[in-house]
């Protein structure tokens, strides 16, 4: 679909809910033709709409999670960060590749089409976090699915609290920081061995399932909310889970039931309708995250 | 004449289309109201030529159909040679409600249809959303005199006074045009019909709804056979309607139906009782750069029609004409862009409905021209041996008798000349969705809204 903008995507849901609804009272019955190329412009403008949505929440989103990580670095013991030759590595190549694969990793399974014609636009703090810590990690989900696996080794648990996972957000790895030792997660498919000391890199997409950021709008189903709060929760206090990561999980949790809601079939929307224009209220609560994300 | 798209003919100067040389077309006739106001009645919802081209019929959206019949040669009136005048007038279609659904049945005429012609009496098909009538139409120009029982005027006599017995006699009267319902074919449809269309072995018909086509015997009402169904079991995994269907004009076991998904389907009856599975499948392949918001609603075909010979058909969708060889699958032979200036205004012409129009379109006699409608009362056509294309407008300031018809030519961008339209000023509301050509002659009528415009060439 050639590049739309997401307000005329709008007000074409705007108007092709309103023809729908006359057409229930026009002359001659309900002629299903038409209405039938309705739903599709409906579909198509959804669909617009939807990615510029999704593009501009996972833009700030990511944004104010950098800021949040960034933020915890400053304050960690460096003891407890990864550090090492091929961290620093990393983090040289950070600036130059990220922009593109903090927007392919987010976006696995998404449009591309969408990544190609709007550049992440970070701001530069991911750099100056990279020079502060010489890594750009991004705490993660526990990248874990729900239910969670049976206990390992390098399972998060009260007596293991001062552990760290992070997503590497430019070699897709994930690591486990523990007392300072690095090694590969395995919290992510429970059935794996732990502690597997291999390089095997996981891309982001393997976290799809995790609902962190849901790729495709109709698949948003896990909500990793539950099996995260109860890690967080487990930890103890000392635990270095700080207060703004466990908000962003809550958005997440919001904004993936909001969404799956929204990406529902038409026939909702047409439930719901009673004779009100529900694009509006539909495109209201999408507007009450972004703003609930903003005040995060 | 080749008609076969590869013999391209030498160009030839000055060539009209639709013709031979100097061919240009002429005013002949408008029928209906001047008045600027127009009642919603009047609009005229479908023309159609008979087989000979001697009557010209149109359905409107009031139910009513009209016939025109040509006037003979005579050395009385030369030049109202060719003319057309109105031969009959009837209500087809009344409104109707459907008490168990709740819905309201609109009179208005989608099609007309003639059967070909048997005996003094001329038969059509007309049919509304749910309902196709078989209407004869015949003359009356005799009537009997010298009843027994009754009087002159009617009246019943007194039997009592009857004292001799005589045999009626024919008498001359002057010429009455009957219409009367001859069969009616009621209750086969769930969805609006949209397409009715007469087998060539004349004795069996097919109508087609949005998501059905079925098969009938003129003879027989009260059933008809079901030969294609796209229903899906579940309504919610609709994608595509049934748009338009036809018969194939030699081979009686065949047919074509249009989709609004801009692919058509074409059937062998022979070879299963339900057709829901094709024998050939006609597609272009969408063109992926020109996706838009309305790329399904303009790839909707509108209308399609064989040609007279049987060996193409042709489709409108939004934007073209396409023609087919029913040989080749995979893409048209033929493209004609109608109004392309449009593709940019596709999102106002959403909003304000114009972009679920649904124009037809036609073939001449000989199958080399092809002809459809446009905005602004503009109509084109399209000579398939020249490649040349014409715009052309019915309007009454082009209304006087024998004027040629000057080209219109509708400006797309940078500096408008003079006798160009801007696309902005073009008049959306003034829309030709129905037109018609004379089987035989270079006679087309041409339908905008109210007003039937008649046209023939300058030879005539």
């Amino acid at each position: 679909i050639t590049a739309e903008c997401a307000v005329d995507a709008q007000s074409l849901i705007s108007i092709s809910l309103r023809k729908i609804h006359n057409s229930r009272t026009q002359r001659g019955g309900i002629k299903l033709h038409k209405n039938l190329l309705v739903s599709y412009v409906l579909r198509n403008a959804r669909q617009v709409y939807m990615n510029e949505k999704y593009a501009e929440i996972y833009r700030m989103q990511q944004y104010e999670e950098v800021m949040t990580v960034c933020n915890e670095i400053q304050e960690l013991d460096p003891l407890d960060v990864v550090s090492g030759g091929a961290a620093a590595d990393e983090c040289e190549d950070a600036g130059v590749a990220e922009q593109q694969q903090c927007c392919a990793g987010g976006m696995a399974g998404g449009q591309a089409s969408l990544c190609g014609a709007q550049p992440c636009s970070l701001p530069s703090a991911p750099e100056e976090a990279c020079k502060t810590s010489e890594t750009l990690f991004y705490r993660s989900c526990c990248a874990e699915p729900y239910p969670p696996p049976p206990p390992s080794p390098c399972d998060f648990s009260p007596a293991h609290c001062n552990k760290t996972t992070v997503l590497d957000l430019d070699t897709h790895v994930v690591t486990t920081v523990e007392n300072g030792c690095l090694h590969q997660d395995c919290c992510c498919t429970p059935l794996q061995p732990c502690s597997s000391p291999s390089s095997k890199k996981r891309k982001v997409s393997d976290y799809s399932g995790c609902g962190y950021y849901a790729p495709e709008l109709e698949d948003v189903s896990v909500d990793p909310a539950p099996c995260k709060r109860a890690k967080l929760e487990d930890c103890c206090s000392d635990c270095l889970v700080d207060l703004d990561t466990a908000n962003i999980s809550n958005l997440i949790s919001i904004f993936g039931s909001g969404f799956s809601g929204l990406v529902s079939r038409q026939a909702d929307f047409e439930q719901a309708f009673n004779g009100q224009f529900c694009s509006k209220q539909a495109l209201a609560s999408l507007g009450a995250w972004t703003r609930a994300i903003v005040a995060f | 004449m080749c008609v076969c798209s590869l013999c391209v003919s030498a160009p030839r100067a000055a060539a009209g289309v639709g013709g031979g040389n100097d061919f240009q077309w002429c005013f002949s006739q408008v029928k209906g109201a001047i008045d600027e106001d127009v009642a919603e009645a009047d609009i005229i919802s479908t023309v159609e030529f008979n087989y000979s081209g001697e009557l010209l019929a149109t359905g409107d959206k009031g139910g009513r159909v009209v016939i025109f019949q040509r006037e003979q040669e005579s050395k009385n009136r030369p030049l109202s040679r060719g003319e057309y005048n109105v031969y009959s007038t009837f209500q087809s279609h009344e409104p109707e409600f459907d008490y168990l659904k709740s819905l309201e049945i609109e009179e208005k005429i989608n099609k007309i249809r003639w059967l070909p012609q048997q005996n003094a009496a001329h038969f059509l098909l007309s049919t509304n959303d749910k309902t196709i009538k078989l209407w004869k139409i015949s003359e009356r120009d005799k009537r009997a005199e010298g009843y027994n029982l009754k009087d002159e005027d009617g009246r019943l006599r007194d039997p009592f006074r009857i004292s001799t017995l005589r045999v009626p006699v024919l008498m001359p009267m002057d010429l009455m045009v009957e219409a009367s319902p001859r069969r009616i074919f009621a209750n086969a449809h769930t969805y609006h019909i949209n397409s009715i269309s007469v087998n060539s072995d004349h004795e069996t018909y097919l109508s087609a709804d949005d998501l059905r086509i079925n098969l009938w015997h003129l003879e027989i009402t009260d059933r008809s056979f079901n030969i294609v169904d796209i229903k899906p079991a579940n309504m919610e995994e609709l994608t595509e309607v049934i748009t338009a269907a036809e018969c194939h004009p030699h081979q009686c076991n065949v047919f074509v139906y249009s989709s609004s998904k801009g692919t058509i389907r074409l059937c062998d009856m022979r070879a299963a009782a339900l057709c829901d599975r094709h024998s050939k499948f006609f597609e272009e392949p969408e063109d992926p750069s020109s996706r838009s918001f309305f790329s399904e609603i303009i790839s909707s075909i509108s209308d399609v029609k064989f040609s007279h010979s049987g060996r193409y058909m042709m489709t409108r969708d939004y934007l073209s004409v396409k023609v087919w060889d029913l040989n080749m699958e995979n893409r048209p032979v033929e493209t004609y862009q109608v109004h392309e200036y449009l593709r940019s205004k596709l999102c106002s012409l959403y909003e304000n409905d114009c972009i679920f129009d649904k124009f037809e379109c036609c073939w001449n006699g000989s199958d080399s021209a092809i002809m459809t409608g446009s905005y602004n009362n503009f109509f084109r056509m399209f000579d398939r041996n020249t490649r040349r294309d014409i715009t052309l407008e019915a309007s009454r300031e082009n209304s006087k008798p024998r004027a040629t018809l000057k080209p219109r030519k509708v400006c797309t961008g940078g500096k408008r000349k003079k006798d160009e339209i801007s696309v902005d000023s073009l008049d959306f509301n003034k829309k030709i969705l129905h037109t018609a050509w004379h089987p035989k002659e270079n006679v087309i009528a041409v339908a905008a809204t109210n007003n039937l415009y008649i046209f023939q060439d300058k030879m005539n």
